[in-house]
């Protein structure tokens, strides 16, 4: 008996930090598989890659703590791109005043980010006012996102937007191309983000109020938590690290084109899934999805650097998803036991 | 009422002519009701005579579509849980109502978090409070535990705690909050339930068992179909009352007359020790046995959650997990699955029409013959002709009142729906017919023509067994009753034998303690 529980928790204990475990694996397998892996450099760029997907997980963590789903997210970043490279480029033509206006970074950062919000609360609104289950709704946000990215340009691509020292709107790129030390903007931006996500999810009554509606929606509603908000509030935040994300990949690439960020929702919620956040809603940890999503940057990169075809990263990818939530599956069943154990043993 | 009681004076809530009208049903018809300050009131009924509904009313869950409620001289109105509680009113839900995923404290100050700062949440503060209250409730449990790791009993304790920790209760709601509770947990309640009366916080108190009632209760009302029907001070009544009040006197079914020697006919179906653990401790059906014979109608009797619904879900194969034999004319089976059983002549009509019964996007027609398909297979088609042919005849049996059966289901009544149900079970030709509550939700008179069903295909000697929570029901059709009370079977009745006091007594047998 006594030493089944040990066995239990030892179990438990692996399964637990299994996330971190996988990545760990991966990155010992991909230095001796990859003569460069092991390098500064290399860590740099997948930290810059993992920061696009793991901003966008971290709302999405949000989202399906909930019980939800946002799918609109990666067309999110395609089109708030487009705003960001539009007004840089073409400014902003009031035709009734015959005027264009440019505006500097700064302002058009925040223009940005109040368009991700504005989408996240119309995604909020159908799905609490109109009862609409979140995976259509946000699908079709999707679409009618895509769309206007692609309407914006005509389908074109806004390239080298630098900015214009004569128009007052320079300094774009510095949210992709500057490295503070030796870390790049992105990572520090995703850190910010992680510790700020992080925090309110534990620390506040807001977080208990995500977490209660996954949970069991109806007792929340009972409770008085104010589920219709919460949920609107947390669709919002999806919204705006989609549109912090657009930023950041706009400035990158230093273009703005209408297809970015297409099916990048789909690495979003592979690397929530991987990092323990459930589906039914109610469980999950932005330190788990970060975790996730390294494991998901690794996973990309890695392949790519031992020379491993697009075709065959997709399976493997695929493959380690499924897996990561078939242990999960293991865990919980392992958990309930261990708790009935537990139960027994104190009668 | 007594106006003559010392106590009377002080009356904290008063429901005045309140009345909730659903699509279809009347819940509460015009029912005025009084919450005593300082004592614990006591609201008792048979299933659905409207305890819970006026309990969410006071609570602010429901709203009254008419009537009015006062606290004090001021009139109150509550749109939700948040406003109710503001004056001073919680509640403990029937179902748990908990957060499995979220620990100790968190479940109990979920939405009346305390904060530093209006933003941090103060744990600290939240697990000492939990563990003052836990403390009191002689409940130690650690603050941090996972609240979906707690016995259903321990739960029952967090969702009390949760309303204890409100600073201003005046009015604490406890729908059948016993119900997964040991006997001693029940001692420690009870205990409770005196220091807050004491403290002059008032308690409405609903459950099912009488004794306990007897116990701990001050003051009964009893209520009968939505309605009102009498109110009493529980020093001055005693269990026979309550119960021939909960029952009443006025509707009647004809009771049927047959003399069938039952020892002589052949048994079809024998169940020993069915046994089906419930998850959290406990058990859900617990070893119980009993026989149908062929021609015979069968009735089981029992409370909500008596274990009545899960005896046929065993049956049909839908907990493979059970435990116990079941013999099929004397074979043993083994029951692995709902189709297999089908195969063997099992057919079930589940107690929820809507969500189980039927499907709303097919015809009448095709409601009928969906379970039966595979009988009008002519190579890899359906034979139309034959099934048509089977459907109509369905229909002219149990005299489901429709002009064309391509029409909606949803455009017939409720009780022609119901025959629909039946129908489908029947066409698959059963041995053994098994139906839940089959006149729920329906018309007196469809449910005299479901009776006439009923009987009909019993004559014909089809073995039937009915659940009913409607006592009168269930004396006029069942030639042999069990009854159930806590997943046991606590009494077989036949007969003359099956009356109504005797029935509703061996209904609350199975609660004495654990």
């Amino acid at each position: 008996m006594k030493n089944s529980k040990t066995n239990h928790s030892i179990a438990m204990t692996v399964l637990k930090g299994r996330t971190f475990i996988v990545l760990v694996v991966l990155l010992i397998f991909f230095s001796f598989a990859a003569p460069n892996f092991l390098s500064e450099n290399t860590f740099m760029l997948i930290a810059k890659h993992v920061a696009l997907y793991g901003i966008l997980a971290i709302g999405m963590t949000y989202v399906i703590i909930t019980g939800g789903i946002d799918l609109s997210v990666g067309a999110v970043v395609g089109f708030t791109g487009m705003i960001a490279g539009g007004l840089i480029q073409e400014g902003l033509t009031l035709q009734i005043f015959g005027v264009t206006l440019y505006f500097s970074v700064p302002w058009i950062v925040l223009i940005v980010i109040v368009c991700g919000a504005l989408i996240g609360w119309l995604n909020g609104i159908i799905i609490t006012r109109f009862n609409v289950a979140p995976f259509i709704a946000t699908l079709g946000m999707m679409y009618v996102a895509r769309g206007f990215a692609m309407l914006r340009s005509n389908g074109a691509t806004y390239s080298d937007i630098t900015g214009k020292p004569a128009l007052g709107n320079t300094g774009f790129d510095f949210f992709g191309s500057s490295i503070f030390g030796k870390i790049p903007v992105g990572v520090i931006i995703l850190v910010v983000i992680a510790l700020i996500t992080a925090a309110i999810l534990k620390e506040t009554p807001f977080g208990w109020h995500v977490l209660s509606i996954g949970g069991n929606e109806r007792a929340a509603k009972l409770s008085g938590v104010k589920v219709n908000r919460v949920k609107i509030i947390v669709y919002i935040l999806s919204g705006v690290c989609a549109a912090i994300v657009g930023i950041i990949t706009t400035s990158q690439l230093v273009a703005a084109h209408p297809a970015t960020g297409e099916s990048w929702e789909m690495n979003a919620i592979a690397a929530a899934v991987l990092g323990g956040t459930s589906m039914a809603g109610g469980v999950g940890t932005i330190g788990g999805t970060i975790v996730g999503a390294f494991v998901i940057g690794v996973i990309n990169d890695g392949m790519v650097m031992c020379g491993v075809s697009e075709f065959w990263q997709m399976v493997i990818k695929g493959l380690v998803i499924v897996l990561a939530v078939i242990i999960d599956q293991f865990q919980r069943n392992l958990q309930a036991k261990i708790a009935l154990q537990a139960r027994n043993e104190n009668k | 009422m007594n106006t003559n009681e010392k106590m009377e004076d002080a009356v904290c809530l008063r429901a005045e002519n309140i009345s909730k009208i659903y699509p279809g049903t009347v819940a509460l018809d015009n029912v005025s009701f009084e919450v005593k300050t300082g004592r614990v009131n006591v609201l008792i009924g048979e299933n659905g005579a409207g305890k819970s509904t006026l309990m969410k009313i006071i609570a602010g869950i429901e709203q009254p579509s008419s009537g009015k409620l006062f606290m004090g001289d001021q009139e109150v109105s509550f749109h939700d849980t948040t406003e109710a509680r503001s004056h001073g009113i919680g509640i403990i839900h029937q179902e748990l109502s908990l957060f499995p995923n979220l620990n100790v404290y968190q479940n109990i100050f979920m939405a009346r978090e305390k904060t530093k700062g209006h933003f941090q949440l103060n744990n600290k503060q939240h697990a000492e409070l939990t563990e003052r209250i836990l403390a009191k409730l002689e409940h130690p449990i650690p603050p941090e535990t996972l609240v979906g790791n707690l016995r259903v009993g321990q739960q029952q304790m967090i969702e009390i705690a949760r309303n204890l920790i409100q600073d201003d209760l005046k009015i604490l709601i406890m729908d059948e909050p016993t119900s997964s509770l040991s006997a001693q947990e029940v001692d420690v309640l009870f205990k409770l339930m005196r220091e807050l009366t004491e403290e002059g916080i008032s308690i409405v108190y609903i459950s099912h068992r009488l004794e306990e009632i007897m116990r701990i209760g001050d003051h009964v009302t009893i209520l009968r179909d939505g309605k009102y029907v009498v109110d009493e001070e529980v020093s001055k009544i005693d269990v026979p009352w309550i119960v021939q009040h909960m029952v009443g006197t006025d509707k009647t079914y004809h009771k049927r007359e047959r003399s069938i020697d039952w020892s002589k006919a052949e048994t079809i179906l024998e169940v020993k020790n069915l046994t089906l653990p419930k998850s959290g401790g406990g058990y859900l059906v617990n070893h119980v046995s009993f026989e149908v014979k062929k021609g015979e109608i069968l009735g089981i009797y029992g409370l909500l959650g008596a274990g009545r619904t899960e005896i046929f879900e065993c049956i049909m194969g839908l907990h493979p997990e059970h435990e116990g034999e079941i013999f099929l004319n004397g074979e043993p089976i083994s029951v692995k699955s709902i189709s297999e059983q089908i195969d063997r002549g099992f057919a079930l009509v589940p107690e929820d029409r809507q969500r189980e019964g039927l499907v709303q996007t097919l015809d009448i027609g095709k409601n009928i013959s969906l379970s039966s398909l595979k009988n009008y297979v002519k190579g890899p088609f359906l034979d139309k002709q034959q099934e048509n042919a089977h459907i109509d005849e369905v229909i002219k049996d149990i005299h489901i009142k429709v002009s064309d059966k391509k029409l909606p289901i949803l455009s017939l009544s409720g009780g022609n729906q119901q025959k629909v149900v039946i129908g489908k079970g029947i066409l698959t030709q059963p041995k053994i017919l098994l139906l839940d509550e089959p006149s729920r939700g329906i018309d007196i008179g469809a449910k005299t023509e479901v009776f006439d069903i009923i009987n009909q295909y019993a004559s014909r000697g089809l073995s039937i067994v009915v659940i009913s929570s409607e006592l009168k029901e269930i004396i006029a059709i069942a030639d042999r009753v069990i009854v159930l009370s806590n997943g046991k079977k606590t009494a077989e009745l036949t007969g003359d034998d099956i009356k109504e006091d005797s029935l509703v007594l061996a209904s609350y047998q199975g609660h004495h303690g654990h």
